[in-house]
């Protein structure tokens, strides 16, 4: 396992969380393990259905039926977040770690004003009065760059742009000042002028409050721009990790690798793309060994049979970078072919 | 008509001149017409056969509208749009009828513009049958090759859109605009809603496709990369105007409207080691309902001045086909 300092924030361990649906059990989170160090930025990545948002909510213990998380340990400071009554994560939610998501307008209450919403986190979370509930709302819409804050506390979030509510869901987000930050996809759904103001916004707050952060999102140049650490995701697992620089400069698990090649670069202008073939597997019906092999080139490069029998352990393979796949391990009767 | 022919020996399939589409909002009891949401307020280009235009803006910019005018499925409030020597705004039902043929497009939700209940190959043949093109078993046959040319197989015919991943189904969407053979196929949004690694199979697959068949693609899109990667020349617009539109090497390696140059910087780059500083626009796209006046982007510009409120740029060949609206940027202030 990855131990890239010893200052853990969150420590996610064997994380497995299943959905039990009419058409079979769905592994949406198959054994997931990162940590998160205080005032780091962590970029989840992988695509639509790969786990990312389900470990998010497994975080928070926000799973409902038929979701579950059946097994794994989740370290948040001392506790395990697993093992709290409801009233204690309660305590945690929102306080000491805060989500924000894609659709801000739809995580808003439409009927409650903007600023009586922010007071909501100091109603539950803080002993003030009133006025001083007040006070703190229109400061932290101010602190989150709206212009005219006293104005806008009163508004009502249909009377906002998606940029100016997204704004509003990081400002409720911090209130708290958490120590933790889950950002799920927060500016997919913005242009990328205002993505570029959100996004600039979120590095200021973490410079300033020592936030950590966990970004979602599958847009590699979002990663590339905001995270220290990355772990990129495929069918419900990490298949690597490492600091944000090897990860882009000298990606190793062949997934990676086309998800980075198959992105066009503005100002690298090449004929054709490369692409990943196939399609990611169904859930319910997981590949035997390792969850890439079907689509994946390099196994046909080298000819490995084991790909589709075993699927191989994320292994820290180089310091500070792990990554799953048997191009780089061996095993019995299995030499890798690849030295990293 | 001399015109026509003149701009036909440049090569050109479809030129759009003074395209003007309003959208009328109504209030009130009697749902009177109270206020025009200026979606396209104006735009002049041309495409040349074989090419891809990239046309490409923030939501709300007006780019989709132009695009499903350009196709009269939205009826302009003026301007003309020539295609082939007619002008599509002129011509009868039937004449349409014929011009549809030649004419396509590809939407983003390949899902909502298919009809769930009908197998895919049905809604492949459907353009086949309505234009009578060979006999039943004939259009069989066609649907079924055409089906190959995308990436599908034969037994993908009698299934269903909800039996489909998002990229089969775009590929499904491709398959029924390409089969009736047409010249040009406006591709709105194609890859918006797909994965990034379904999104590169279905940019290659319109490259190959383009290659064969000597297709001329209006392509929108908002991701100003793969809108790079596609196209030979990009129109940028902004608030139903367009602001800037060059060669794609041009546009990309000089840009020189602000707008575009803030739009590029605000693009978040896959590489980490690059990391730099960007110009960051403030303030929001202002609403289409009542655009500011003068250049329409003089509120968020950094080089604004006090004439830009006032007067509005044209839009003016800069250099040798680069075109820009902007008073800071003239041929007399542009370092080639």
């Amino acid at each position: 396992m990855t131990e890239h300092s010893d200052q853990f924030l969150l420590k996610i361990r064997g994380l497995k969380t299943y959905f039990y649906t009419e058409d079979g059990v769905v592994k949406a989170v198959d054994g997931v393990d990162f940590n998160v160090n205080r005032g780091e930025i962590l970029g989840l990545v992988g695509e639509s259905g790969c786990g990312k948002s389900v470990t998010a909510l497994s975080i928070m213990q926000l799973i409902r039926k038929p979701g579950k998380i059946v097994e794994g340990k989740i370290s948040f400071g001392s506790v395990n977040l697993r093992e709290l009554p409801l009233e204690d994560i309660q305590e945690i939610r929102g306080n000491r770690i805060s989500m924000i998501f894609q659709q801000p307008q739809t995580s808003l209450n439409p009927v409650i004003t903007v600023g009586d919403q922010l007071a909501e986190v100091f109603e539950i979370h803080a002993d003030l009065n009133n006025e001083e509930m007040r006070e703190k709302s229109v400061e932290l819409l101010r602190t989150v760059g709206i212009a005219d804050p006293e104005q806008k506390a009163l508004a009502y979030p249909h009377e906002m742009s998606g940029g100016q509510a997204q704004r509003v869901m990081i400002a409720m987000g911090l209130a708290m000042r958490p120590e933790l930050l889950i950002a799920d996809e927060p500016t997919t759904a913005l242009d990328v002028t205002i993505q570029a103001q959100i996004l600039d916004l979120m590095r200021d707050l973490r410079n300033e409050l020592g936030t950590a952060v966990i970004l979602i999102t599958h847009d590699l140049g979002v990663i590339a721009e905001m995270a220290d650490w990355v772990a990129v995701m495929y069918a419900g697992q990490i298949v690597e990790q490492a600091g944000v620089v090897p990860l882009f400069d000298k990606p190793l698990h062949p997934y990676t690798r086309g998800l980075i090649n198959s992105i066009p670069v503005l100002g690298e202008t090449k004929h054709r793309l490369a692409d990943i073939d196939g399609v990611v597997p169904n859930l319910v019906d997981l590949p035997k060994g390792c969850n890439f092999a079907p689509r994946c080139k390099a196994r046909k490069k080298y000819g490995l049979s084991i790909c589709e029998e075993i699927n191989p352990d994320l292994k820290e393979i180089m310091p500070n970078h792990s990554v799953r796949c048997w191009l780089y391990q061996d095993a019995e009767d299995h030499k890798a072919p690849l030295k990293p | 008509m001399t015109q026509d022919k003149a701009e036909n020996q440049n090569g050109e399939l479809v030129v759009v001149k003074d395209l003007v589409k309003y959208f009328p909002v109504r209030g009130g009891v009697l749902r009177k017409i109270v206020n025009w949401v200026q979606a396209v307020d104006g735009i002049s280009f041309s495409i040349r056969k074989g090419e891809t235009l990239g046309l490409v803006g923030e939501s709300g910019c007006g780019k989709s509208t132009t695009g499903r005018t350009i196709l009269h499925l939205l009826d302009p409030t003026s301007g003309t749009v020539v295609f082939n020597d007619q002008n599509v705004f002129e011509l009868q039902r039937q004449e349409m009828k014929v011009l549809r043929r030649d004419m396509q497009i590809i939407f983003q939700d390949p899902y909502a513009s298919l009809n769930p209940r009908r197998p895919i190959g049905e809604s492949i043949k459907a353009g086949l049958n309505i234009h009578q093109v060979g006999t039943p078993t004939e259009r069989t046959e066609m649907v079924l090759d055409i089906l190959h040319k995308v990436g599908l197989e034969d037994y993908h015919y009698h299934r269903y859109p909800h039996e489909f991943s998002g990229g089969q189904r775009q590929r499904i969407g491709i398959a029924r605009a390409i089969a009736l053979k047409p010249k040009f196929i406006v591709c709105d949004e194609p890859v918006s809603a797909l994965d990034v690694s379904i999104q590169s199979q279905v940019l290659n697959l319109l490259q190959d496709l383009q290659d064969e068949f000597g297709l001329t693609y209006l392509f929108i899109a908002h991701n100003l990369s793969v809108v790079e990667h596609i196209s030979d020349r990009v129109a940028v617009m902004y608030l139903g105007k367009i602001i800037e539109l060059a060669s794609r090497d041009d546009l990309y390696s000089n840009p020189l409207h602000p707008y575009t140059k803030a739009l590029m910087s605000a693009i978040p780059i896959p590489k980490p080691s690059l990391r730099r500083t960007r110009t960051i626009l403030k303030g929001e796209v202002p609403s289409p309902l009542d655009p500011p006046s003068g250049c329409r982007f003089h509120p968020r510009c950094p080089i604004a001045t006090e004439q830009c409120s006032v007067e509005e740029p044209e839009f003016v060949e800069v250099m040798k086909d680069h075109y820009v609206a902007c008073l800071g940027v003239g041929p007399q202030n542009v370092r080639i």
